[in-house]
């Protein structure tokens, strides 16, 4: 290009027009971004939210405490203490996570044999306080019974992959 | 208004005083309310050139985004840094914002609507936006912090380059309406075009002027792509890195206050102010204030347009272009212009 018409080119603002026109046709562009709290992406039935601890259709939690969670969880966010109940069978007596800790790696629910602990589809628990993302075992427990109906249809969905 | 107050029995002095003192706070409050819902307006076309909503939850399409942000910082607390310089730190946002708005005291929204219609409006204009880079260079300084203090300097450098060339083309606009006066520039302007257009930006020696002064406003309300003084990358949030709550508040509203102003100067300068863009009979029954309003309105616009246009510009570049370019392109549009008035006999 030529000293003049670069010159010309400058001093016409020519590209500054271009951009401006190019900005101005995305200004009338249909909005890309989703209305959150009104409207909500899809979530795949992999997603890792919240933490929930289920039970069994009878009323029986799963957990039968061998803490395999607790030793493959890379965030050392999970305590667990235990002790034979009076018929004998092993249950936890704390389960506790630390939500401030957690990472959401999902290696405590592929590491559960009875699909005890699953990271289910909410992720809408921010609190106002640290304390209340210290779960324990009651809250756990009332996560997988409020979250049970999403849990089981996403471990069905994903049955098949894995 | 001096005679209605007359009317309800005051002396002259009183009625002068009264009417004068509404006129500041009905364009005080007017101002603020304007920059508040500006404030909106940018949000949401920056948000629709990125595709996005911008705000949309407080009120009916967000309209009240504004005013929950004023009253969430005016709950907030004053954090004062124990290095700064306590009461320079506090005056800076202070002048900022008093001189942001006593700049409007000459801007005439209709024919006579006007707090204080001086003969020398254009440079009072002139004066009160030279100390506006005061309440800059003092929180800079005051802060005791690096980062406002590299911004403070950036924006002094800044503004004084750029209000050289703004003071010649105010110059060329001077010359041809013949007069300071904020009201007589814009009825200079009448039928300027072949009688049929109102606005001095239709002629070609005036408009590149006007080019050169809508691109200096940019620099001179350090926005976007001059915005060098707060520039996010390297000085965090610039001079005022260290404020909060209500002293940010007031930077905020004075620099939002300072662009209307310069997008209303676009207005009275080279686009016509209250008239209609064409005189047409029709097209004066519209008030005149809607005009003014609409055309500073566009200007704003595109003051967010090419926010979301342009990237920064670096700060030599910044400089070339005011020192290397607009100054001896003023210079010579100063020479020109009045060469062509001499010509055609202008002066009488």
């Amino acid at each position: 290009m030529t000293t003049a018409t670069q010159l010309l080119k400058s001093f016409t603002l020519w590209e500054f027009l271009k951009a401006h026109a190019l900005t101005l046709k995305y200004f009338f562009k249909p909005k890309v971004t989703i209305n959150y709290p009104f409207e909500k992406s899809p979530l795949s039935p992999r997603f890792r939210g919240e933490h929930a601890l289920r039970r069994y259709p009878n009323g029986e939690e799963r957990c039968i405490a061998c803490k395999l969670c607790e030793a493959v969880c890379p965030a050392q966010a999970i305590t667990i203490e235990s002790e034979p109940r009076e018929d004998g069978s092993r249950r936890t007596t704390r389960y506790d996570i630390d939500m401030t800790k957690c990472i959401y790696c999902g290696f405590c629910q592929e590491a559960c044999p009875v699909d005890a602990i699953v990271e289910g589809p909410n992720f809408e628990y921010a609190t106002e306080t640290r304390e209340e993302l210290l779960y324990d075992k009651a809250k756990l427990l009332a996560n997988g019974d409020k979250w049970e109906r999403a849990i089981a249809a996403n471990l069905e969905a994903d049955a098949p992959y894995r | 208004m001096t005679e209605f107050f007359q009317n309800l029995g005051l002396s002259y002095e009183w009625a002068w005083t009264v009417s004068t003192l509404v006129g500041i706070i009905t364009i005080s409050l007017l101002v603020m309310f304007a920059v508040a819902m500006v404030i909106y307006v940018d949000r949401k076309v920056l948000g629709a050139i990125m595709m996005r909503r911008g705000p949309n939850v407080v009120g009916p399409f967000g309209l009240l985004q504004s005013f929950a942000d004023g009253l969430k910082v005016f709950l907030q607390e004053t954090i004062i840094p124990s290095a700064a310089n306590k009461g320079i730190f506090l005056l800076a946002p202070i002048i900022t914002f008093t001189v942001a708005l006593a700049a409007w005291a000459v801007i005439p929204f209709d024919a006579g609507v006007v707090v204080s219609d001086i003969n020398v409006g254009l440079l009072y204009i002139l004066a009160i936006s030279s100390l506006g880079v005061y309440g800059v260079v003092m929180s800079g300084w005051a802060s005791n912090s690096k980062y406002p203090f590299f911004s403070a300097m950036r924006a002094a450098a800044q503004m004084i380059s750029y209000e050289v060339s703004i003071g010649f083309v105010l110059v060329c606009v001077v010359l041809f309406a013949g007069t300071f006066n904020m009201s007589g520039i814009v009825m200079a302007q009448k039928g300027h075009g072949l009688g049929i257009i109102n606005g001095f930006f239709i002629n070609p020696l005036l408009f590149p002027m006007f080019v050169v002064f809508f691109i200096s406003a940019l620099a001179e309300t350090a926005r976007a792509p001059f915005d060098l003084t707060e520039a996010e990358s390297e000085l965090v949030a610039g001079y005022q890195t260290e404020y909060s709550s209500m002293s940010f508040a007031l930077f905020w509203l004075g620099e939002y206050a300072n662009i209307l102003l310069m997008c209303s100067l676009c207005t009275l300068l080279f686009f016509g102010g209250w008239l209609p863009p064409v005189e047409w009979a029709p097209l004066y029954w519209v008030p005149g204030i809607i005009w003014f309003l609409l055309k500073t309105f566009m200007f704003f616009f595109m003051f967010s347009w090419i926010w979301a246009t342009v990237p920064r510009y670096r700060y030599d570049q910044l400089m070339r272009l005011g020192w290397k370019v607009f100054l001896p392109m003023s210079l010579i549009f100063v020479a020109l212009i009045s060469g062509y008035l001499m010509a055609t006999g202008h002066f009488g």
